[in-house]
């Protein structure tokens, strides 16, 4: 038992490492600056980045070459994001890009469509986005209804699409819709991918509970996609778009933020009224709660990139992830939030505590709860596909979707 | 990164889980709970023969040298069966103790008996109060005179590592060494106790002018009982890991069979919902054991703080996984008859048996501003 790399992965680190310390952005004093830029610079640097490792043949490691990926393994994917986390650069903007929408092209794009649009993906010059989620249809999914209608060579969509990350600047975006109503739900949907830059395309931003405006709502009027735009099947949409969430499921990101290593700092240098808070017996419990998890997690990664290591899938436990770092993320930042006292309520980050770092993450906790996959469906994922108990009984089922009761 | 069991490793496992099927059944478990048997001498014997009580005794003193690594899986697979031996006091701490402190002479006296299994041992600290480490016994002209209790497997054991003060001339000083007593000794008084789970035995031992030598330094017991207690921590976390994975399987198989409002209670949420969250804590558990086997079989610096944490994970998840277990079993659930008190009961005892929850967060929040690593 190690937790070392294999010859050939500390080879590959190695040209990493010195590729990256030629050519990337080192942080200053640990900071990562361009997070700070506003959007439209960011969006600009992260081109910039992407292109400059496509072209030196680091983009997209895992995927083939002739799509402009390296051809290389999860493992080395996994050591290059690693490393490249040590530097000020972006590649937040093309997460769903390359673990969404490039699979999806990979499984049903015809081999011009992937010849043409995967490397434009790979080297930033496009940005894609996914549209699943419906104001009507968030954690059944499976009951949007953005229909897609036949029309000549192709099909004209109507509808909304709502917490899409990017919607505003992307280039395409991958999409549900509703082909049939008159079928069981799952039976009626089929999967596209869109010009988002098309008219009858329209994004707005949403204003979130925290304040900020990460993500849109997008509205289709009549906007028109080619059937060669279709991704499967005419009706098979959702078993399409279930292997492309597998596939991201799979492809192993970087460890969730439990907020766990900023709370230790703050109570080691924050003075209670009887010393510093990590000597106080009520924080130190609360303390040793949250680490047996932080660090249940930090070594459940090791376990599943033992199994990358090796070329298998990892294993189930990486199901638990999201439900134990977002709401444990929650709750510890709420808890800073109070350790502080009246200072708590203060958000202004000239006056607050570490920039007011702890209000905002406190305040966005929520939406990291709801995002995909509330904390209830990742438990009904864990019960339905780890420990294989039944579905819930479901008053849609085998009901064709026009006939499905519907609320608010 | 290879964070995983070896092949051999696993290869102990199926053979502990499939002996222990057999030999630590339900009904054989149920022969020490119901009787005023303390133990059961016959497993005891197999699981000597197997070699599990040797893995990790060096070659030179009669073991097996298979490494603690080794020792965790079968740890894990007693845990599930709730074997009622006394592995655990003669192996995880005894065996611990007498590698850690003891002269040579000590070593070749106890380690290969220890090993084979023909003596058991006991580790006494406790005499009552809330902290195991308070300590009345003294040690005086060479003998003991002190009371412990409770003493898990003190009735049952041939040795005993025994905490006390040594008293000089009238002066007592308040620092503690460690006493290696054979039981059978003149002066040892012994008498069955009961306890929250009558699968293991336990005991009150007085020692009325006993002789008793001592192991380790004066005035080194403290630090003897932290590391030994350290390395049993990782042990014991394998026990509870290995209990904790028996209720939530007895839950689903009970949810999966058991229908109300005319289906599977597995179907409903509230149920699905309890198991996955067993599932999560027991999956956070197995990788916080297995970080501290780690550092137990390297004796890495980080061993306080992956033995402390996965001693809180340990308890938490295994009380957690045998309380919702006999949640999700019903009225059944409450019955003597099904096997569920028996995990709830464990669960308790070996939350209990080297220094309780709070007494193992204190150590990790201690190791925990030590620690210089990133987190």
């Amino acid at each position: 038992m190690d937790f070392n790399d294999t010859p050939s992965e500390a080879k590959f680190r190695a040209q990493v490492r010195a590729w990256l310390k030629q050519h990337a952005t080192p942080k200053i004093n640990g900071v990562a600056a361009k997070r700070k830029l506003p959007e439209a610079q960011q969006l600009q640097a992260a081109k910039h980045w992407q292109k400059k490792i496509y072209d030196a043949g680091w983009a997209c490691i895992t995927w083939p070459k002739a799509y402009g990926g390296r051809g290389g393994t999860q493992m080395e994917l996994v050591i290059w994001r690693e490393e490249v986390a040590d530097y000020d650069e972006l590649d937040g903007f093309f997460t769903i890009g390359h673990g969404m929408c490039g699979p999806a092209l990979m499984a049903y794009a015809t081999e011009e469509q992937k010849r043409h649009l995967l490397p434009r993906l790979a080297s930033g010059e496009d940005v894609w986005c996914q549209l699943f989620s419906e104001p009507g249809a968030g954690s059944d999914v499976a009951a949007l209804k953005t229909r897609a209608d036949p029309c000549g060579n192709g099909w004209k969509v109507n509808g909304q699409k709502v917490w899409t990350s990017g919607a505003h600047f992307a280039d395409y975006g991958i999409v549900l819709c509703r082909t049939d109503p008159t079928v069981p739900k799952h039976q009626g949907i089929t999967f596209f991918f869109i010009d988002m830059k098309q008219e009858g395309v329209t994004a707005q931003p949403i204003k979130q509970a925290d304040g900020g405006a990460h993500f849109n709502e997008v509205f289709f009027n009549d906007a028109e996609i080619p059937d060669i735009q279709r991704l499967g099947e005419v009706g098979g949409g959702w078993k399409g778009a279930l292997t492309v969430l597998m596939s991201e499921r799979m492809a192993v990101g970087s460890l969730q933020a439990t907020g766990f290593p900023e709370l230790l700092s703050l109570v080691q240098r924050l003075p209670l009224e009887d010393g510093f808070a990590i000597d106080n017996a009520a924080v130190a419990d609360k303390l040793a709660d949250w680490y047996v998890k932080h660090a249940g997690l930090k070594h459940t990664n090791s376990r599943i990139l033992s199994a990358i290591s090796r070329g298998a899938p990892p294993g189930p436990e990486a199901s638990i992830g999201k439900l134990v770092a977002a709401p444990m993320n929650q709750d510890i930042n709420s808890y800073a939030v109070q350790l502080l006292g009246m200072n708590g309520m203060v958000t202004d980050p000239e006056l607050a505590e570490k920039q007011a770092h702890f209000q905002k993450e406190m305040l966005f906790a929520p939406g990291i709860r709801l995002a995909g996959g509330t904390d209830e469906v990742m438990r009904n994922i864990i019960a339905e596909q780890v420990l294989g108990m039944p579905q819930d009984k479901r008053d849609d089922k085998d009901v064709p979707f026009n006939e499905v009761p519907v609320g608010v | 990164m290879n964070f995983e069991f070896s092949e051999d490793q696993n290869m102990i496992r199926e053979q502990a889980r499939g002996f222990l099927a057999k030999h630590a059944s339900s009904e054989k478990v149920r022969e020490i709970l119901d009787t005023e048997r303390r133990y059961d001498e016959s497993l005891w014997q197999g699981i000597a023969e197997l070699g599990w009580t040797a893995a990790a005794i060096p070659e030179a003193y009669g073991g097996l040298a298979l490494g603690h690594l080794s020792l965790c899986v079968i740890a894990e697979e007693l845990g599930r069966s709730l074997a009622p031996v006394p592995f655990s006091s003669s192996i995880y701490q005894v065996a611990e103790a007498l590698l850690d402190a003891g002269t040579e002479a000590q070593k070749q006296t106890c380690l290969p008996k220890l090993a084979t299994g023909e003596w058991i041992g006991t580790f006494a600290c406790s005499e009552g109060n809330t902290d195991p480490l308070e300590t009345q016994t003294v040690y005086r002209d060479g003998r003991l005179y002190g009371t412990k209790r409770p003493v898990t497997d003190g009735d049952i054991a041939d040795i005993a590592i025994v905490t006390a003060t040594i008293e000089n001339q009238g002066s007592n000083s308040s620092e503690l060494t460690l006493f290696l007593v054979h039981l059978d000794s003149a002066g040892v008084e012994r008498q069955p106790i009961s306890s929250l789970d009558p699968t293991r035995a336990s005991a009150l031992l007085s020692f009325n002018g006993v002789k008793a030598e001592p192991l380790g330094a004066t005035g080194t017991g403290a630090a003897i009982v932290n590391r030994v207690w350290n390395r049993a921590a990782v042990l014991l976390a394998f026990e509870q890991l290995g209990g904790a994975q028996a209720c939530l399987e007895m839950s689903r198989q009970y949810a999966m069979d058991r229908f109300a409002f005319g289906r599977p209670i597995a179907s409903l949420q509230a149920i699905k919902h309890k198991l996955a969250d067993m599932y999560t804590a027991i999956e956070l558990l197995r990788s916080n054991a297995l970080y501290a086997a780690w550092a137990l079989s390297v004796d890495d610096d980080e061993l306080p703080l992956a033995a402390a944490t996965a001693r809180v994970a340990g308890i938490q998840t295994y009380y957690q996984a045998s309380k919702e277990n006999m949640q999700t079993h019903g009225g059944m659930g409450f019955t003597w008859e099904f096997d569920c008190h028996l995990h709830y009961r464990r669960a308790h005892e070996l939350a209990l048996c080297v220094g309780n929850e709070s007494h193992w967060k204190r150590r990790m929040v201690a190791a925990l501003k030590e620690t210089r690593n990133g987190f």
